[in-house]
């Protein structure tokens, strides 16, 4: 049954780097993952924990932000910011029983097509080898 | 003209709330005065036959408290809801699920071993845990049932307003009564509370500095905090930025930071907000400082959300599901 499931991945892209990496992987009709729905935002930090939890709830087995490498952010500082709050955030999906490997952060610059490639074959891959997400109120059951 | 009817009720609570009402001190008795209390289990004798026997809609307000986490509170609550004009959500175990729903994050048979089996101060030999039907000397015995999850109050029935704190205050009580009396609740469905930020009243706000940047994170008791100085300026987690105005700062004023009781905003995730603010003022150059500052945070879930995992994004009800 488990090769038949196929995962649903929420992917938060900034618009500067990481939305324009994964539109040249299109440009160039590079084989990218189906499973995932990309987001685009401004900045990784425009992020709200919120957006992500919501994700979650409304039935995503796996989230993706992406945004641009450190010292590339076109507001100086947004995707250290997000860097942080994702660090804490990961720690709490733990908390209540969603596995480390269903949330990601990455960078992808604006040229990086092969990379944007990469991540959302692996993530796809890493997220359908743990099933879908059941949560239910509490997820420890 | 007959006094308006109050009842009280509590379900999985501490007593705190109604404590609280108690503590209203001589106001008390001008409530006393105005209206007639028809249930409050933890203040006086009264029989649940007297309110089944009211007719419906009798009862002017019900202040019902605690969280819901057996089929008997189940039972109690939508028997209050059917009696009641108005039913008030009291103190954040009701509004939000309080500390018991923090439950969610581990599941009843922890709970179970903790309470009845583990705990140092409990000899158990028979490992006997509650169960809803059991069988002692032939006779049959029949418990309410306990459910797998805790749930906020208006997860299962339709409450009107909700009056947070753990527990509110003197003053939101007080104004809450005294507008329900007057007639001068606001919509319904409100929060009797704020819905900006604690940080928006705290005295401490002018004393942050332009932009706070936690090289540290340090808990309480393992500092002599400053009495004087935001707290999360001094590297200590305070939750007041996701946490609701209008208790009037009580612990600030204690010098301990807020654990965020009076619970979130309107559509907003307590947690989220506050992953957001805190993760955000930590000062971390590379994913490897960032995590390390993260694992200072000891239990974040059980310290952005101790009052409020029934009303979270990942912890609470979700549509359409069952109560067991
Ligand atoms: S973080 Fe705490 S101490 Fe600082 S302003 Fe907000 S409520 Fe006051
Ligand atoms: S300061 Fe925070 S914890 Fe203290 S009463 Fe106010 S909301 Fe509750």
């Amino acid at each position: 049954m488990t090769s038949e499931f196929k995962p649903k991945i929420i992917a938060f892209l900034c618009n500067w780097c990481s939305y324009a990496g994964a539109d040249k992987a299109g440009g160039q009709r590079l084989e990218c993952s189906a499973e995932i729905s990309i987001v685009r935002v401004m900045c990784s930090g425009r992020v709200d924990p919120q957006f992500i939890l919501e994700a979650f709830r409304k039935g995503a087995d796996g989230v993706l932000v992406l945004g641009c490498h450190p010292g590339d952010c076109h507001y100086r500082n947004g995707n250290i910011r997000a860097m942080r709050r994702m660090a804490v955030l990961e720690k709490l999906l733990v908390q209540f029983g969603i596995e480390k490997e269903r949330f990601a952060l990455d960078w992808v610059a604006a040229g990086e097509s092969e990379k944007f490639q990469k991540i959302s074959q692996s993530m796809t891959e890493a997220v359908t080898r743990l099933g879908p997400l059941k949560l239910k109120g509490y997820v420890t059951r | 003209m007959s006094k308006p009817k109050v009842a009280v009720s509590w379900n999985s609570s501490c007593g705190g709330c109604d404590e609280s009402i108690v503590d209203l001190e001589e106001k008390i008795l001008d409530v006393a005065e105005a209206v007639e209390f028809v249930l409050w289990p933890c203040a006086m004798d009264f029989k649940y036959e007297q309110i089944e026997a009211l007719p419906d809609e009798d009862i002017t307000v019900s202040l019902i408290n605690g969280a819901i986490q057996n089929t008997d509170q189940e039972h109690v609550v939508k028997l209050l809801r059917r009696k009641s004009k108005i039913v008030i959500a009291f103190g954040s175990c009701a509004c939000y699920g309080g500390v018991p729903s923090l439950l969610n994050l581990k599941n009843l048979d922890d709970s179970f071993r903790v309470s009845y089996t583990n705990s140092p101060t409990v000899i158990n030999e028979q490992g006997t845990v509650p169960s809803a039907d059991s069988e002692d000397d032939g006779h049959a015995l029949s418990l309410p049932s306990v459910y797998k999850s805790v749930r906020k109050l208006d997860d299962v029935i339709d409450v009107d307003y909700f009056l947070p704190g753990c527990p509110p205050t003197a003053s939101m009580i007080a104004s809450a009564l005294t507008a329900l009396l007057e007639g001068k609740l606001p919509e319904r469905k409100s929060v009797l509370a704020s819905n900006k930020s604690l940080c928006s009243s705290c005295s401490r706000n002018d004393s942050k500095p332009e932009t706070v940047s936690i090289k540290n994170l340090v808990r309480i008791h393992e500092v002599k905090a400053d009495p004087g100085l935001c707290f999360l300026a001094q590297g200590i987690i305070c939750m007041g930025p996701a946490t609701r105005d209008g208790c009037d700062y009580p612990c600030i004023k204690g010098n301990m930071p807020c654990t965020g009781c009076l619970g979130p905003f309107d559509r907003t995730d307590q947690g989220a907000k506050m992953t957001g603010t805190l993760g955000g003022l930590l000062e971390a150059g590379d994913e490897e400082a960032a995590k390390k500052m993260a694992d200072g945070i000891v239990d974040p879930a059980g310290t952005f959300y101790r009052y409020s995992v029934a009303a979270s994004l990942l912890g609470g009800k979700r549509e359409g599901e069952e109560n067991e």
